[in-house]
């Protein structure tokens, strides 16, 4: 945040060094008048932003202490007791093992992919957006709606997929290939906005840099080594990044695929299902805040040691 | 950039690199829309025929059973509708709050403006799936469930979409402010005639964004509606259509009608939907 801010001052400054000092002595006067009264800008934000994130957050902290059902009266304060039962429940760590396997299915996969296409659609050097089309379109459909379709081709007996493959897995039924069909599922869906967003990135590499490596001598392979890859290593970290909080979040696809179950022998149970059990089937509100706050520190921790990382390698690298 | 490298590529010769990798694009998409594709062949099959084992990619009896079926059952019109106003409506409000936010932060100075900002960057980490249980007991409590504002309210505060347009501000220069303030221009003048229409890219690519998520928007609709009039499509899709043995033709046809929409929108405007989604997403780098 710091650095960005500073960053732009910086490039304004640049922009016309003389002027602005002329000018600061009026515009400090209009300035404070100007740029005054700023409340009134951010207080609409604001407030849905307090109504809908903030008051629950403090709403899920303080009924994490409580033995709250849903229909919210007649509570009383027990302490640490929900924390101590999720930390002691096995449940809980098998749906956060799901949803943590999930993860590490997904996101390496989906990096390695994403980066793929987008080679594959920027070296081509016709027809570019149909490639663009064809591989972004899936992300365009509702959750559910692609989770059904693959449900459809993954069933026993009238699915495509085996009919194809000439195989006959028991692909939803079966608990060693359920989350498998999840992490194929969720590749084909949603690929294709990180394809994007590398594909954008490959697009920005100024041409120059490679036409001065072929001037060296440098081949493809080491052109895509030394130029390619390090110009993408902001946009990968960006990628992983959104993918583990992305993947962490696992639900829709989960539930419409196993039809509301928690999969063959609870093996696909995520952790955010499991939270909405607690609260919405057995209506323990107390309980299910409980595990609602002990995942947004996990998704805090994850989200801070990519601000951390980033930190370090500004001040390292530059 | 997209659009200028688009333009400027001409006819060029088929080399046999070019012609490899052609064929491996071919390959890939077609994997990438078979999918799809079987969808469609088989919301045209009977349901009998949908559920025939051993299956098969093309109907041998095109039929419209299913699509009249699935206008006949009335939700789905009344999904479509809900879905339409929903999205329209967050939209429009995320777009409003936050491009006023995202300057406000970037230029307005106010007390307690860091401390501020930064709660609203701790924010990007919330959502429905994090606080779910806690955030639905908050509607609840405002007697908002099985409500339209009960469904649309809570996608409206989006710290992402602030933070892409706070960037985005911060990027303008000031001098261009600083004239019209010199000129007796007030805040809000400044506003609405100099820096909203310079964001204009920007304030599109956050629309999308905004409109493909809420359109798409399973979780949230589903925890605060039971009311199946008051479904989405995704929802009403996901639920209803499920729950009574599930006619895969049927299932297929609204899944289509749920999800063409924004494929029709997008192969129209794809060159801004492309541009967007990286720039809403490069903005976080």
């Amino acid at each position: 945040m710091t650095t960005s801010a500073h960053m732009t001052t910086g490039a304004h400054t640049a922009l016309a060094p003389a002027r602005a000092r002329t000018a600061s002595a009026t515009a400090t006067v209009r300035r404070k008048q100007g740029f005054q009264h700023g409340g009134w800008f951010v207080a609409p934000f604001l407030a849905l932003f307090a109504l809908f994130v903030i008051w629950p957050l403090l709403r899920g902290v303080y009924l994490s202490f409580t033995d709250a059902n849903i229909s919210g009266d007649g509570a009383s304060f027990v302490g640490l007791d929900n924390y101590r039962e999720a930390l002691n429940d096995s449940a809980m760590w098998d749906a956060l093992g799901h949803s943590a396997y999930f993860t590490l299915l997904v996101v390496p996969c989906i990096t390695v992919l994403a980066f793929l296409l987008a080679m594959l659609a920027h070296n081509i050097e016709r027809g570019k957006w149909l490639w663009r089309l064809c591989f972004f379109v899936p992300f365009l459909l509702p959750s559910t709606v692609a989770a059904n379709m693959f449900q459809w081709l993954f069933t026993q007996g009238i699915g495509l997929i085996n009919e194809t493959f000439g195989l006959t897995t028991p692909w939803l039924t079966d608990k060693s290939y359920a989350m498998l069909a999840i992490v194929i599922e969720t590749l084909w869906w949603t690929v294709g906005f990180s394809f994007l967003l590398y594909l954008a990135a490959l697009q920005g590499i100024p041409d120059h840099l490679y036409e001065a490596a072929k001037l060296d001598g440098a081949n493809a392979w080491h052109r895509m080594v030394h130029i390619t890859l390090p110009m993408l290593r902001n946009i990968t970290g960006l990628v992983i990044t959104l993918q583990i909080l992305a993947s962490l979040q696992l639900f829709d696809q989960a539930v419409v695929m196993m039809d509301f179950s928690p999969g063959p022998e609870l093996s696909t149970r995520s952790f955010v299902q499991y939270t909405l059990e607690q609260g919405f089937t057995s209506y323990r509100v107390g309980y299910a805040s409980a595990m609602s706050i002990i995942f947004f520190v996990i998704i805090a921790v994850v989200a801070l040691a990519r601000m951390w990382l980033l930190r370090n390698r500004e001040e390292g690298g530059r | 950039m997209t659009t200028t490298q688009i333009r400027v590529r001409t006819r060029k010769p088929w080399t046999p690199g070019q012609i490899v990798l052609t064929l491996i694009g071919v390959a890939v998409s077609a994997v990438f829309v078979a999918p799809i594709a079987a969808a469609l062949l088989t919301s045209f099959k009977s349901e009998a025929e949908a559920a025939a084992i051993p299956p098969h990619w093309l109907p041998e009896v095109w039929t419209a059973q299913a699509w009249k079926g699935l206008w006949e059952t009335g939700n789905i019109t009344n999904w479509f509708v809900n879905s339409l106003v929903v999205s329209v409506c967050v939209t429009s409000v995320v777009l409003a709050v936050s491009a006023l936010a995202g300057y406000g932060f970037a230029r307005t100075e106010f007390r307690g403006k860091s401390v501020l900002m930064g709660i609203v960057m701790g924010g990007l980490m919330i959502s429905p799936a994090v606080l779910g249980v806690p955030l639905f007991t908050t509607v609840q409590q405002m007697g908002m469930v099985d409500t339209y504002w009960g469904m649309i309210l809570p996608q409206c505060a989006p710290a992402a979409m602030v933070y892409i347009l706070y960037k985005f501000f911060q990027g303008i220069p000031r001098e261009l402010e600083e004239a019209a303030f010199i000129d007796g221009a007030g805040r809000w003048r400044v506003f609405f005639t100099i820096v909203v229409p310079l964001a204009r890219p920007s304030l599109a690519a956050v629309g999308i964004f905004t409109f493909i998520a809420s359109w798409n928007n399973f979780l949230w609709p589903y925890m605060v509606t039971n009311n199946p009039d008051l479904m989405t499509m995704p929802n009403g899709i996901a639920t209803v259509m499920n729950s009574y043995g599930i006619q895969w033709a049927q299932l297929m046809a609204g899944g289509l009608m749920a999800g063409l929409p924004l494929i029709v929108v997008f192969v129209f405007f794809q060159r801004q939907i492309v541009a967007g989604v990286a720039h809403t997403g490069l903005a976080g780098q």
